[in-house]
């Protein structure tokens, strides 16, 4: 295991979407040495992710040309790009363990900003571990680097902006899918209008989608949910029936849809496990998608010189991502002593404005992606919560009824959280499933412990060459 | 004024809920309190391995016996904590480890423990998943393991059947001593009994100065790993000599990466973390013993506190000087021998003459007879 001097750089930046790649920038324009770590081979995170062939300039969308752009920034910046570097470990004063191409690394900083992002939350229904059944992130992948096509007969399901984008991109490339099916009304549409008049980019690439959207005369299927999936060794079918606006069933015909692949997204939860897992100060914050970490307008967190920004601080969107790069960006140069107070609060003036202006607009993301606790109510007993451990609904509601009333020691009782995806996929929705058991608030049942490696790492990597006499075995246990 | 019950157990880890059970079982009204949910600390969180190769010779009787206790949870504890009896395998893989492990397996052979010495040959025909490196094995029928993560619910119904009252999620923070017995002051309130038990883990140390005594207590920050579930890699409990890897292979595929290698963090509440570089020390060792591991994804590592007296033997008795007041703790491998030690305790409560010696505390009381060893 290469071992680095400590305190290789400044600041270390963990992720590079737009929060950390802005962050990443702004620190290195004022003299700090800057490390930014991800595990893509580019820059641009989830929402500019870079395109698998360089797409032609004149049908990229805004968010390619943003992501380019800031891609040529970072290239002529002083930053130190660590990618295609997958973290597993971070520790205390700072130390980020990584599995490269080399294998394992270890960097070290006096300041960590954490931009890792949020994850899919997933509302599960009885079928939705099929294959073909995949969500929204992984389609905007496939869509976004990959310029994949769906299966010919694909339906698109859940709630938010993300639903429009997604069938807007695949429309335009000439695969629409065979239907929408969205949680939300019209009427939950229109009420975030007000909100995009500070957006006037925005409302127009809305527009763009809504044309091609309804161009394509892909039927929609406002107010309804996706009730089951069927099929023997793939998806065959998807089963829709109505909700009401909180997500709650309501009385309607169902109607089974032929499809060989369904793509659903049901919005995010904030991918906080860094500052858990350093034991910085957690809140919850339903609109914001969950638990994050309690941090300031800069995204200072309780936790001395360490940072938490973007989608993982609270789901926000890219566009309050920047800014609060930015923010975060001149905070470690102040609290590093590169710039003084005065400087600090000059700088920070515009994007905090720029913060003010987005608020209204991102809240009303937000909301529309919000878990309506009705959503998790409906979901049938007999449906997987935890598909690593194969985990059901009715057997979270045993371990409660059998007195588990934190999410931890829900873990212990049934196993849900204890496969590779460490609680990633099903941590919101069982602890949501827990609390209504209880009839307790979600802070209450608390938030799932994180545990190193952040993501599965094979041993093999981790060996590097040894000889038996090289392990540092310690001295032998008393007798 | 509230009830005043016959026993108030403080710390509802292996050792506090076994003796409850057991002091409720005999008859007494048993409350227990903890801090938070039960056996979520060390009992909860520990490898789960029963193994006399990695136990202390002055508890090679108990364990044995404990090792029976675990073996038939399902009678007297009512609830699978997924205990499984199968072959102990501690290796040596140079001449120094075989030194080592012969003369360790002797001791604790004497001291009952059915252990013998085989070649590295022999021991690969018992677990096939063995490298071929390892020079002597010492090999022993009573092994085993246990899930853990389990024993939380096991015991949580076995109390409430018993009739114990659960107070989880409710730290204490002060005894008081009455007329009558103690009063413990907790978040949820004072809680009289006539007898108290002291089992915080590592937290005796604190406890036990709520009542005016100084038992000073070493914590251990051990870390563990556990692999994704993989196709089956061994079938036995790995070890090596000096008692620093614990390897076995649950029924669902995951194995568990063990042995004690220590992190670092304070039991006052800070964080506690693993130090990357002695989980990789320890995943070399596994892979070095069952190479087919090298192929597994690891899936989570923690850690966890372990409480050790400075003769790192165990703490279990009658408190000097003060009536009905006893303390369980610091027991070495405490997990596997932890229950037969409690039910000795709740023997003594009970006013029972103990099958076997306890573990008084008034060595640990008088200054220290020589320097620290
Ligand atoms: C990582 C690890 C691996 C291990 N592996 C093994 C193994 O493989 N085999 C083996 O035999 N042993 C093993 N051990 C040792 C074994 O786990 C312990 O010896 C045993 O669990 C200790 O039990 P206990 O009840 O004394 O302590 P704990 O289980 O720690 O229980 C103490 C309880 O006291 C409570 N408490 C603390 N403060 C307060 C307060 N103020 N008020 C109320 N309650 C309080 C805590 O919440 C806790 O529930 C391991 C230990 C660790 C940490």
């Amino acid at each position: 295991m290469s071992r680095s001097s400590p305190h290789d750089f400044d600041v270390l930046v963990l992720g590079g979407g737009p929060a950390g790649m802005v962050s990443a920038i702004t620190a290195s324009q004022h003299g700090l040495s800057v490390g930014l770590i991800d595990e893509q081979a580019e820059a641009g995170g989830q929402i500019w992710r870079a395109p698998w062939a360089a797409s032609s300039g004149k049908d990229a969308s805004p968010e390619v040309r943003d992501g380019h752009k800031m891609r040529e920034t970072l290239a002529r910046s002083n930053v130190s790009c660590l990618f295609g570097r997958r973290i597993w470990s971070v520790t205390d004063q700072y130390r980020v363990e990584v599995l490269g191409a080399d294998g394992v690394e270890t960097y070290q900083a006096p300041h960590l900003i954490v931009a890792l992002g949020a994850h899919e939350r997933v509302i599960p229904f009885p079928g939705w571990t099929l294959p073909g059944v995949m969500g929204l992130a992984a389609a905007t992948i496939m869509l976004k680097a990959h310029g994949l096509a769906p299966p010919k007969d694909w339906v698109l399901a859940g709630v938010g902006p993300l639903l429009a984008a997604v069938a807007a991109g695949y429309a335009r490339k000439g695969h629409p899918p065979k239907a929408i099916i969205d949680l939300s009304g019209p009427s939950d549409w229109l009420a975030t209008l007000p909100s995009l008049a500070s957006r006037p980019g925005l409302f127009k690439q809305g527009v763009g989608w809504v044309v091609s959207i309804l161009s394509s005369r892909i039927p929609i299927y406002f107010r309804h949910a996706i009730r089951r999936a069927e099929g023997q060794d793939r998806i065959a079918a998807c089963v829709i029936g109505p909700v009401d606006q909180d997500g709650h069933r309501v009385a309607g015909p169902e109607l089974s849809l032929d499809c060989d692949a369904l793509m659903i997204g049901n919005g995010l939860v904030p991918g906080g496990e860094v500052p858990r897992l350093l034991g910085a100060n957690q809140v919850y914050q339903h609109e914001l998608g969950g638990w994050i970490p309690d941090c300031d307008r800069y995204g200072r967190t309780s936790l001395k010189h360490l940072y938490a920004i973007g989608d993982g601080a609270g789901i926000r969107g890219g566009a309050v991502a920047c800014s609060a790069g930015q923010l975060a960006g001149l905070a470690v140069a102040h609290d590093a002593g590169f710039i003084d107070a005065a400087s600090f609060a000059r700088q920070s003036v515009q994007p905090l404005t720029e913060n003010q202006k987005l608020a209204a607009f991102s809240a009303a993301m937000a909301h529309m992606i919000r878990l309506r606790p009705a959503q998790v109510a409906s979901i049938s007993p007999e449906a997987v919560i935890c598909r690593c451990e194969d985990v059901t609904r009715q057997d979270l509601v045993c371990a409660a009824k059998a007195g588990a009333r934190d999410v931890n020691q829900l873990k212990h009782f049934t196993r849900c959280g204890m496969g590779p995806c460490q609680g990633r996929m099903c941590g919101d929705i069982a602890a949501e499933i827990l609390a209504q058991e209880h009839q307790v608030s979600r802070q209450a049942v608390g938030y799932w412990t994180a545990r190193p490696p952040l993501r599965p790492i094979s041993l093999q990597s981790m060996l590097g060459r040894f000889e038996y006499s090289d392990i540092p075995i310690p001295k032998p246990a008393p007798l | 004024m509230s009830t005043l019950h016959d026993l108030i157990v403080i710390g509802g880890g292996i050792n506090g809920a076994t003796t409850a059970l057991f002091a409720a079982r005999g008859g007494m009204d048993v409350v227990v309190v903890d801090r938070g949910p039960l056996c979520r600390e060390a009992s909860g969180v520990n490898a789960g391995t029963l193994t006399m190769q990695m136990t202390r010779v002055a508890l090679i009787p108990y364990a044995l016996r404990a090792h029976q206790m675990w073996a038939t949870a399902r009678e007297w504890l009512g609830h699978d904590v997924g205990v499984v009896v199968c072959d102990g395998l501690s290796l040596a893989f140079t001449e120094q480890e075989a030194e080592l492990l012969t003369f360790r397996a002797g001791k604790r052979r004497e001291a009952g423990a059915p252990i013998t010495l085989i070649t590295g040959q022999q021991a690969l025909q018992i677990e096939p998943g063995l490298s071929d490196k390892a020079l002597l094995a010492g090999h022993c029928r009573v092994d085993g393991y246990a899930n853990a993560y389990l024993t939380g619910l096991a015991f949580r119904t076995a109390l409430l059947d018993a009739g114990v009252t659960l107070m989880e999620n409710n730290p204490a923070t002060d005894i008081q001593q009455t007329s009558s017995g103690f009063e413990v002051v907790t978040n949820q309130g004072p809680v009289r009994a006539k007898r108290v038990v002291i089992a915080g883990g590592v937290w005796i140390e604190e406890m036990m100065g709520w009542l005016g005594i100084d038992l000073p207590i070493k914590t251990l920050v051990n870390q563990l790993a556990v692999t994704e579930r993989i196709p089956t890699a061994m079938r036995t409990v790995v070890g090596i000599a000096n008692g620093l890897l614990s390897l076995k292979q649950y029924h669902h595929g995951t194995v568990v990466i063990g042995g004690g290698w220590q992190g670092v963090g304070s039991r006052d509440g800070g964080a506690c973390s693993l130090l990357p570089e002695r989980l990789v020390g320890n995943i070399r060792l596994a892979c070095h013993a069952i190479p087919a591991l090298k192929n597994a994804r690891l899936a989570r590592a923690w850690t966890g506190f372990e409480a050790e007296t400075r003769d790192a033997l165990p703490a279990v008795g009658p408190i000097p000087g003060i009536t009905n007041a006893y303390v369980i703790g610091s027991i070495h491998s405490g997990y596997t021998s932890g229950p037969y030690l409690a039910k000795l305790l709740a023997d003594q409560i009970l006013g029972r003459e103990p099958d076997l010696p306890l573990f008084p505390i008034d060595r640990l009381l008088t200054p220290e007879p020589h320097a620290q060893g």
